[in-house]
């Protein structure tokens, strides 16, 4: 066989998602690093929580780049002389805890009340698209600076905070999805026979809406962590001695001219973190999407 | 035309009238204002005369009807820290914003437009690459870290540009750049995608078989469809703006609305929150005007509808 008909063959067959991942450089970099902070989320505070706030006064503020005092000060010290590394590891958890909480409950809840307001319609989903024109109509960082002053910072409140001015995205794709589903025909069928709304929308509806949520919830996920680390910067997040990326930076902009590494590292995490949920997700859209995924199956013409 | 347009409007305004109920009511579960404002050491007398001078020793649905009569005289209130009019001290701080998100939106719109039409136009080419991983980097970076190493790059170690504070052209440069990086990065996003449908559409062909040249293809047969996404990712983007002046104002000490707001919420001047809620808000709404009017002369499907 030719290389030619190898390759239609298997464009016919579908290349598992897995091989496609391989192809692409970008993408698969971003998946494994992610699977590394995945790794330190689910093991890191146990693992390096005694080397993140063991005190070394030799190594207050000492420099990146050195090995002296063992591979946990490769990334510096910080004021107090806690290893750098142990820290970002620890912080992961806060900071991937808030992030995946936040998007999965938006999605819940925005699924959930958009297919209400799509399906039922009329008065009830009337009030729904209002509540999520207020929340779109406003800066959600100042909405979540004020919900945040009255609830008291923590790692609960901000999730809610967080999931809430997430949620009219999903509510409004849901509900899009849902008007022009219910009008087709495996819906009437299943209505013939006798099924309940709650039945159609549970087992017809959700299921065809649920992949789109996915790919949003995807994107999201970095538009949420860096939402959070916005709020953890400015001081209204989560306080110490709880520790967030974006509250390591806050701190450390106060050693800028000292100790410019404090504040540099964990924001370089929180900007690999962003990056590669966002690379991962505009891959998974290419793959997803039939009129577009023959850009990846076609080797070596492969597009980010 | 008209009945979409008057919908829009009062969705909006729905919005709009929420949003203010939802803030006045809010602020107010903060905390009580008097003990911020007086000394600790201050006699129930005069704890007892500051909130009767301000209303909060009222309900706060009583306080909202006061307040509702007072914003239809057009007062909204004297700022508790500043000693004076909360409106006054909002109109002060937004020209200064409104310049600042202005030059960086209209910036990034038209750096978006042109590197994005570029990309697709050979789509999987080295400036389409280079350019896709920059506007991700751009979409992710978060703004405060950016700033910050801006300052610790440009003014602190090559002494380049201020570290902070308002004045001439120099001092605009980081902070324009901060608060450009995610429009433009998810802009040249949008503009790549839809100039990539646009430019593999009918029309397209039609215009190069007439021998149309190639830029005027580009930039007026693809680009004048491709405008309708743009405008509505720019009008969700110019919302979201304000979030990035918060962050920028703060970090380079800029006087403008976000730092105001910013200050007043943890301050608890609840005058001074609602007339800069009420201020943007407004904003906000006459944006979403002017982006329905937008949609209008650019998609005669919806004028004709």
């Amino acid at each position: 066989m030719t290389t030619a008909e190898q390759e239609a063959l298997i464009i016919r067959r579908g290349v598992p998602w897995w091989r496609l991942l391989a192809r692409d450089k970008f993408a698969l970099a971003a998946a494994l690093w992610l699977l590394i902070l995945f790794a330190c989320f689910l093991v890191g505070p146990e693992l390096f929580g005694k080397a993140a706030t063991s005190l070394n006064l030799r190594a207050r503020n000492l420099p990146p780049g050195s090995l002296e005092h063992g591979w946990l000060m490769f990334l510096g010290g910080d004021a107090l002389g806690r290893s750098m590394i142990a820290r970002l590891i620890v912080a992961s958890r806060n900071t991937l805890t808030v992030a995946l909480c936040s998007v999965v409950f938006a999605m819940i809840a925005g699924g959930i009340l958009g297919l209400i307001a799509g399906y039922i319609g009329r008065g009830v989903g009337h009030v729904i698209m209002r509540f999520a024109d207020i929340l779109q109509s406003f800066p959600s960082l100042l909405l979540a600076v004020v919900v945040l002053y009255v609830l008291e910072p923590s790692v609960t409140n901000l999730i809610v905070v967080l999931a809430i001015t997430r949620m009219p995205i999903y509510l409004r794709v849901t509900r899009a999805e849902v008007l022009e589903i219910r009008e087709r025909v495996f819906v009437d069928a299943s209505s013939a026979l006798g099924g309940s709304s709650y039945h159609i929308l549970l087992r017809h509806i959700a299921p065809v809406v649920a992949p789109t949520l996915l790919t949003i919830l995807t994107v999201d996920f970095s538009i949420v962590m860096l939402a959070e680390s916005s709020l953890s910067f400015l001081g209204i997040g989560i306080q110490p001695p709880e520790i967030t990326w974006g509250l390591m930076v806050a701190q450390g902009r106060n050693y800028l001219s000292q100790a410019w590494w404090l504040a540099f590292f964990p924001g370089l995490a929180i900007m690999l973190a962003t990056l590669s949920g966002n690379i991962l997700s505009n891959w998974l859209r290419i793959v997803s999407d039939p009129e577009q995924r023959w850009r990846l199956e076609t080797p070596r013409k492969s597009d980010e | 035309m008209g009945h979409y347009l008057g919908q829009r409007a009062l969705h909006s305004g729905i919005a709009l009238i929420g949003l203010i109920l939802a803030v006045f009511f809010l602020v107010r579960l903060t905390g009580d204002p008097t003990d911020l404002y007086l000394p600790i050491d201050a006699s129930l007398q005069t704890r007892q005369e500051f909130a009767q001078k301000h209303g909060f020793d009222r309900p706060a649905t009583e306080q909202f009807v006061t307040f509702l009569k007072d914003v239809s005289n057009g007062d909204l209130g004297y700022s508790l820290r500043k000693q004076r009019p909360a409106m006054e001290l909002v109109l002060e701080a937004y020209p200064t914003t409104l310049a600042l998100a202005g030059v960086a939106m209209s910036l990034s719109i038209v750096l978006a437009v042109i590197v994005g039409a570029i990309a697709a136009y050979r789509p999987g080419g080295v400036f389409d690459r280079i350019s896709s991983i920059a506007s991700l980097a751009g979409a992710s970076a978060p703004d405060f870290w950016v700033a910050i190493t801006g300052i610790l790059l440009f003014a602190v170690t090559f002494r380049w540009l201020p570290t902070s504070g308002i004045g001439g052209a120099e001092y605009w440069i980081l902070p324009i750049f901060v608060l450009m990086l995610r429009p433009f990065g998810l802009m040249v996003q949008v503009v790549r995608a839809s100039m990539l449908g646009a430019l593999s559409s009918a029309y397209v062909k039609t215009a190069r078989a007439k021998g149309v040249r190639e830029t005027t293809v580009i930039f007026v047969h693809a680009l004048r469809n491709a405008c309708i996404s743009i405008v509505t990712v720019a009008g969700d983007l110019a919302v979201g703006l304000i979030n990035g002046a918060v962050i920028v104002e703060t970090v380079f000490g800029w006087p403008g609305v976000g730092k105001l707001m910013i200050d007043a919420v943890i301050q608890r001047d609840f005058p001074t929150v609602q007339a800069a809620v009420m201020v943007t808000a407004t904003a906000i709404f006459l944006l979403n005007i002017v982006i329905d009017l937008l949609y209008l002369a650019l998609d005669p499907r919806i004028r004709h509808q």
